[in-house]
């Protein structure tokens, strides 16, 4: 899935060009397989929070990223995963500077966004694209879906024929050429998440976020645009990011797979090795919760409920972020020490204390936590 | 053709932009209706006054002493005033300058407001700090104290009046439009146009300003009732045109009120006119508000 953009009929050649910029200039038709594409480092994004009406005062901050390290490499589909309110949101528009950062640095292909002026980030958005979680909320409610898709063209200058282009997109993505006329309102949610879609594509780019790109639509379609966007990725040679707070949507699309909690991520893994073996609590407890098919598994196995209430972004628990909650808490370290997210084997990264001991089953769950008659009250809102 | 035919006969419309939508609404909204009626009839007389009135406003056309003011008869519907001059003519041409008064200064207090909001909500940070304080100092004096303030500053006249009518709006534009436009500027749709590269001028005027608009429009058309009715009371206490043939409304309930014992209707057809006239505008607004409104959009 990694032979890159082979020139799609219309492509936009490089025209004014993300050349002006600092660093390597991000091509579309040279890609090597596996090299990084995105890389990020000690991302963070805290929103102040005011009070007062005259002289506002920052009484506090929304950490709702909170040091984020991952890297993506080219052609890869790397799934974020956590519960809503997390920072799964901000993280994506955090690394595409649609929302800007605190701290930290995003280097895609090689160009540190962070240190690009406003003109030549603008230039660089070719590259790097968004599907946003409300596909209604994401279209212009006054813009037809003609005008939505000749934007980004008449932004980057686009050579060619922009009305067949817009065309070829819609035909792209399933549907009819009629619909360039039309206006948001008019359509189904998966017919905006699929305007939503052609206008990513539009350009051409390396990298799509796709945020929750099917959380808002019915089941029934949900299928229908994962694979789209996967046979996207096999046309056109993306790299994605897809965010889901269901572990069950990212599971068959992704490589990698990242874990967060509370503006971090807690474990990451490739996405088969994360299945057959979870190695942080919170992964372990998010697992548990997912029905097993095979109704002899579901009655053996145990389930790993979490207590007490997700913790505000606001205040975020000091030491492991997670050990209010955690059935696996010890009574050293967990809550003075901040766990790393380090490499405990090759390719499996965990921010955990005692990952190992629980890996071995030294550190059991407590065990309030395995009731297997308990409901799931209290369980995440994963599904 | 009964019923059931007419309901066949208008098919439920597709299509179109919200536009249409918030007008198939505001058709079938009876106080809409009613509101722009009022609106309609007062554009109308205003307009046609010079036609309708069937007597000149500022000339004497008949005998009146203080004590004895003719009310309303079959040649003068609404009577004579403390001049002798024709009550209902006098009403018809008050429209008209009601009319115009309310439209300029909400023009100017419209343009003034949009100007302020645009530069507030397009660039924000000291800008915005910088507008929004003024528009607190200009909003924390009452309105129509405010109005009078300015008017007396500047000295009689009827330019004075719409100024400072126009100068009173300013700060509930400006801060109508920007609260609007930083709040789209957070939508989805404006970071979708960041993200395929739209340049900033472009998205501050092509999205973040035309989704802005909705609630200055409505504000617009509750401001001219308000305009009215603040002229009116700028008249009322003497701040309005130096020169004292012109109808007014506000000026006529004034004059009147030494003669309220032997001629009070004199009070009631200016009193009456201003209040249908700011009702019609403001039902109008406020059902246009409700058409309008996102929340109905499907
Ligand atoms: N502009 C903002 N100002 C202040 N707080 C914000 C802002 N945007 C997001 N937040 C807060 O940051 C936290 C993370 O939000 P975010 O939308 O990134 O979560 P998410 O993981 O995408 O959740 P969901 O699954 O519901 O989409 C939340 O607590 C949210 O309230
Ligand atoms: S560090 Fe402690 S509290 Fe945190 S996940 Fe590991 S065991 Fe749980
Ligand atoms: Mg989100």
């Amino acid at each position: 899935m990694t032979s890159n953009g082979t020139a799609e009929p219309g492509e936009p050649a490089p025209p004014d060009g993300a050349a002006g910029s600092a660093g390597p200039a991000p091509s579309n038709g040279a890609a090597v397989p596996g090299e990084p594409l995105l890389s990020v480092r000690g991302l963070k994004v805290h929103f102040p929070i005011r009070k007062g009406t005259l002289l506002q005062r920052v009484v506090g901050h929304v950490r709702a990223v909170d040091g984020v390290d991952l890297e993506v490499r080219r052609g890869m589909t790397y799934g974020l995963v956590g519960e809503s309110g997390c920072g799964k949101s901000t993280l994506g528009k955090a690394v595409l500077r649609l929302v800007e950062p605190t701290a930290g640095t995003v280097v895609f292909d090689g160009v540190n966004l962070a240190l690009q002026g406003p003109e030549p980030m603008r230039r660089l958005r070719r590259n790097m694209q968004m599907v946003f979680q409300d596909p209604l909320a994401s279209l212009d409610p006054r813009q037809s879906v003609e005008s939505a898709l000749t934007e980004p063209l008449r932004a980057h200058g686009f050579p060619g024929d922009r009305s067949k282009r817009v065309r070829e997109l819609l035909d792209i993505v399933g549907l009819p050429a009629g619909a360039a006329g039309r206006y948001p309102h008019e359509f189904s949610g998966g017919q905006r998440q699929r305007v939503g879609i052609a206008r990513a594509i539009a350009l051409n780019p390396d990298l799509i976020i796709a945020d929750e790109p099917v959380s808002a639509l019915d089941v029934s379609i949900q299928a229908q645009i994962v694979n789209l966007l996967e046979d996207l990725q096999e046309q056109l040679g993306l790299t994605y990011v897809v965010v889901a707070h269901d572990l069950a949507v990212v599971r068959h699309v992704s490589d990698v797979i990242g874990v967060m909690y509370l503006g971090a991520l807690v474990e990451e893994a490739p996405s088969d090795e994360l299945y057959a073996e979870p190695l942080h609590p919170y992964t372990i407890a998010l697992m548990s919760a997912i029905p097993i098919p095979d109704p002899e598994v579901e009655e053996r196995r145990r389930r790993i409920l979490l207590t007490g209430d997700l913790p505000s972004p606001v205040d975020v628990p000091p030491g492991c972020r997670f050990h209010t909650r955690c059935p696996f808490r010890q009574p050293t370290r967990c809550a003075e020490e901040s766990p790393d997210l380090r490499e405990m084997r090759p390719g499996r990264k965990v921010a955990c204390h005692w990952a190992e001991e629980i890996a071995t089953g030294t550190i059991r769950a407590a065990a309030s936590a395995q009731d297997p008659t308990a409901t799931e009250v209290g369980a995440p809102a994963v599904q | 053709m009964s019923l059931a035919q007419v309901e066949t006969v208008a098919p439920e419309e597709t299509g179109g932009g919200l536009g249409r939508d918030a007008w198939r609404r505001l058709r079938r909204n009876p106080v809409a209706i009613v509101g722009a009626i009022l609106v309609i009839m007062f554009v109308a007389l205003a307009l046609l006054a010079p036609w309708l009135a069937p007597y000149p406003p500022d000339k004497p056309v008949g005998q009146v002493t203080p004590t004895s003011i003719p009310g309303p008869s079959a040649e003068h519907w609404f009577g004579l005033d403390d001049l002798g001059r024709d009550e209902f003519s006098r009403v018809l041409w008050g429209a008209r300058w009601s009319l115009v008064i309310g439209v300029v200064s909400l023009l100017l207090g419209l343009v003034g407001g949009m100007v302020l909001g645009l530069l507030a909500g397009a660039f924000g940070g000291w800008v915005d700090g910088v507008v929004m304080r003024l528009v607190d100092i200009m909003l924390s004096v009452p309105g129509l104290l405010f109005a009078i303030g300015i008017a007396a500053m500047l000295g009689s006249g009827l330019d004075a009046v719409m100024i400072a009518i126009a100068v009173v709006n300013v700060p509930i534009f400006a801060r109508l439009l920007r609260g609007q436009m930083l709040a789209q500027r957070q939508s989805d749709y404006v970071l979708a146009a960041k993200a395929v590269g739209v340049r900033r001028r472009r998205i501050v005027l092509g999205h973040v300003l035309p989704n802005s608009l909705t609630p200055v429009i409505v504000q617009g058309t509750l401001t001219l009732a308000v305009a009215i009715v603040d002229a009116a009371g700028l008249a009322f206490l003497g701040l309005s045109s130096n020169d004292p043939s012109i109808p007014e409304w506000g000026r006529m309930l004034a004059d009147t009120q030494r003669y309220l014992s032997s001629a009070p209707l004199l009070a009631v057809f200016p009193g009456l006119a201003i209040i249908i006239a700011a009702l019609g505008f403001t039902l109008l607004g406020e059902s246009l508000r409700e058409a309008l409104d996102p929340k109905y959009r499907r």
